[in-house]
Order: C-alpha cells, then sequence, then structure tokens
C-alpha cells in the first residue's frame, strides 16, 4: 500500500521560520519529523542560524541550557514523540529557571492512523505540564506565528520552558487509503 | 585478552592538575563526583556544576561552545554520565566544535551510587566510541606523565577533543559546591556575558 502524504504547501512553517528570526534564535536543534520538514529545511539553509542535530531529543534540553549560559537564544524542534524522551532532561531548566522554546508537531491525536503514536500523541501536553512546561496547543494554522512569538517572549523575558504544539489538524495526516 | 592494566590516578589529583591552568576557560560539569572534584580544585564562577540531567553534560557543553566560539569550554563529567548521553558523542562530532574538550574522570564506576561497575570497565571504550563520531582528537590516559600531554590537548588543540582519564576508587571527601541552580546560572551567566547576563 503507498501512504500517499497530502502535498502541504502550508505557509507556516515559513512564517514560523520568520518568527524564530525576530526573536533573534541563533540555534535551532532537532530530531526530525515530517511536520518539521520544511522548517528544518529553511534553518539549514540560513548561514546565520547555528543548527544542531541530535541523536534523542533530551539532548536538545541540555544544548538549550548551555547555548543561553553562553548567551544565545535558541529553539528545540521535535516530534511530540520525543517528549516523552526529555522529562528528567527538563529539571535542569526548571532547577535553573532557564528559558527553554519547544516546537513540537503532534501526532497520535488528529486522524491518527498508527496506533502506536497514540499513547505518547495523548499525554504530550499532560507529561510537558507535569514537568513544569508552559504549553501552547494551536489547532489553527494562522495562529501559529503569533503563538510562536509569544511563546519566545515568555521563555526569554521570563526565564521558564515553553513548548508549542503544533496539532495533527494542522500539519494534515496521512489518508493511508490512498 | 591483555591484562588488565592497573589504574593508579587518583581523580582528585588530576583534576586538581588540569584545572590549575585554567586561565579563562569554562568548564561545565557533569553530575556527581565531577562536580564534587571541581569544588574541591576550588570554586569559581567560570564552573558551571550540574548537580542533575544525567547524560546532559556534554551537549550543555557544546551549546556552550557554539555560543561563545571565543572560548574554551571544557567538560568534565564521570564514565556512567557519559554513558547515559552516548549519543551525544555523534551529536558533538558532526557539530564540530572547535573550542569544545570533553574530559571523563572514568573510574569504570558509578560512584555516586555505591560504586557499581560501569560499561568501562567491561571493554567498552570510550575514546574510541568517540573516535568513531568523529572526534578531531581522541587519547586514553592511564599515566601522570600522559596526564601532562593530555592537558594541552584539552585546552588547545582544535576540537571535538575527547580525552578519557582512567582513575582509581581510593576514597576522597565530598566537598560541595553551591548548589542552587539559578544561583550557579546566574553567577556563571554574570561571569560570561557581564550586564547582558541580566537583559
Ligand atoms: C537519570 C538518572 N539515573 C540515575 C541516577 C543516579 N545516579 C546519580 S550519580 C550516578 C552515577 C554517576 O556515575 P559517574 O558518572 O561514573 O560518576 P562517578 O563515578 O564519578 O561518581 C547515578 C547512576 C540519576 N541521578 N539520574
Ligand atoms: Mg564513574
Amino acid at each position: 500500500m503507498a501512504a500517499t502524504k497530502k502535498k502541504t504547501t502550508a505557509k507556516w512553517p515559513a512564517q514560523i521560520f520568520k518568527t524564530l528570526k525576530d526573536a533573534d534564535i541563533g540555534q535551532i536543534s532537532y530530531v526530525p519529523d515530517a511536520g518539521h520538514a520544511d522548517l528544518i529545511k529553511a534553518c539549514l539553509a540560513d548561514n546565520r542560524i547555528k543548527t544542531t542535530r541530535l541523536t534523542t531529543e533530551e539532548e536538545g534540553i541540555a544544548l538549550a541550557l548551555g547555548a543561553w549560559l553562553g548567551g544565545e537564544r535558541s529553539a528545540l524542534l521535535m516530534q511530540s514523540s520525543g517528549v516523552g524522551n526529555c522529562i528528567n532532561m527538563l529539571s535542569i531548566i526548571q532547577e535553573t529557571r532557564s528559558p527553554l522554546l519547544m516546537l513540537v508537531t503532534m501526532r497520535g491525536e488528529w486522524g491518527e492512523f498508527n496506533p502506536w503514536q497514540i499513547p505518547m500523541g495523548q499525554g504530550t501536553a499532560k507529561a510537558l505540564e507535569d514537568a513544569g512546561v508552559i504549553v501552547y496547543h494551536v489547532e489553527v494554522a494562522d495562529e501559529l506565528p503569533e503563538t510562536v512569538y509569544a511563546a519566545s517572549q515568555i521563555a526569554f523575558n521570563s526565564y521558564r520552558p515553553v513548548a508549542v504544539l503544533i496539532g495533527q489538524r494542522v500539519i494534515g495526516f496521512k489518508d493511508w487509503r490512498k | 585478552m591483555a591484562a588488565k592494566k592497573k589504574i593508579t590516578l587518583n581523580r582528585r589529583n588530576v583534576v586538581s592538575r588540569i584545572v590549575r591552568d585554567r586561565g579563562h576557560v569554562l568548564i561545565v560539569t557533569g553530575l556527581g563526583s565531577t562536580t564534587w572534584d571541581a569544588a574541591a580544585a576550588g570554586d569559581h564562577p567560570n564552573n558551571f556544576y550540574l548537580w542533575g540531567g544525567m547524560g546532559g553534560a556534554a551537549v550543555t557543553g557544546l551549546g556552550l561552545a557554539r555560543a561563545q566560539p571565543g572560548r574554551r569550554v571544557i567538560v568534565l563529567t564521570g564514565d556512567g554520565e557519559m554513558l547515559m548521553g552516548i549519543g551525544s558523542l555523534a551529536t558533538i562530532g558532526v557539530a564540530a566544535p572547535p573550542n569544545l574538550a570533553i574530559c571523563v574522570i572514568d573510574n569504570q564506576r558509578y560512584g555516586e551510587t555505591g560504586m557499581q561497575e560501569t560499561h568501562t570497565g567491561h571493554g567498552v571504550d570510550l575514546a574510541a566510541m568517540a573516535a568513531g563520531a568523529g572526534f578531531a582528537h581522541t587519547e586514553t590516559v592511564w599515566t601522570k606523565k600522559d596526564v601532562e600531554s593530555a592537558i594541552p590537548h584539552l585546552y588547545e588543540t582544535e576540537g571535538p577533543v575527547f580525552v578519557d582519564i582512567k582513575v582509581n576508587t581510593d576514597y576522597v571527601p565530598m566537598v560541595l559546591p553551591m548548589r542552587d541552580g539559578t544561583a550557579i546560572r546566574s553567577r556563571f551567566r554574570e561571569a560570561v556575558l557581564g550586564d547582558r547576563a541580566f537583559d
């Protein structure tokens, strides 16, 4: 069965990229997700943003702390499954009261086909909140740029971890029948 | 199999010797004994002590090294701490920060939790793993003489540098640095960034 993905011509990845630039983000780290593909591409193409490919998402938490200790703002991109890899590492952000900006593309929620994505996807927001992270869940593409900007401001001005969950409804889901 | 080499180096002597030459270098320590070692060698505002986040020391150093490309960054951490973040060797190898050195104080034990053996006493070669990840310079150190020759690599060789120093399990007294995370980060940021620390 050939799984076809609705071809995204979405504007929001480019808009988020611009928002990150406006928010003075100097470093991006990521574990890829299909939902982040365009944004990652944009970051890699910009030679003023330092990109770090991670082997696991929790590295990105420690990286963000190190970057901020050195005076540089960063953002961490991941899929919702990756949130499960981060929980203990989030404690270093909490204990040092340092900023963290996470952009999380959701799986396991809107129209999900893969049942294995459901446990982590359904628990993502709660797990983050239980770990002390401020969470914004966005279901409408038009609200993304403004939400990412607001999230960056609260993260870096109030020295706290913030996650923007980019809903599966925004990203579009695979229709496996096609 | 070759006979096991005898380990004679004392961790406190090693860490004190390394930080003696610190100058303006920024030091990140991993949770547990390397944090106590750094404290025993002398507290310093350019020390960032991790008391948690096991597995995160090396990549904290990477974020810092990328943000401060003009400063040398040395991560001092334990073998257990490094093993928990072993994938970060690949991350650092690819990021290839020229100003970052990772120094593992390798007692082949989880010292903090009761001296249980780690993988490094059972054939796992961290320096070889770092070499496989593309580090520019890697070595394993067993003797005092090798400590001396490794120090210029930690401070000057174009990185990423990885040095694994085998240390014995002799008792060393606990020396605790400050532990309030907000205080540690504020002091460190002020030392590195001056007034900009409070933006
Ligand atoms: C995620 C996590 N798992 C386990 C522990 C318990 N723990 C604290 S220190 C430590 C061992 C550290 O060993 P190593 O890094 O080799 O340091 P050293 O031998 O120098 O004490 C462990 C397992 C922890 N703090 N966090
Ligand atoms: Mg150890």
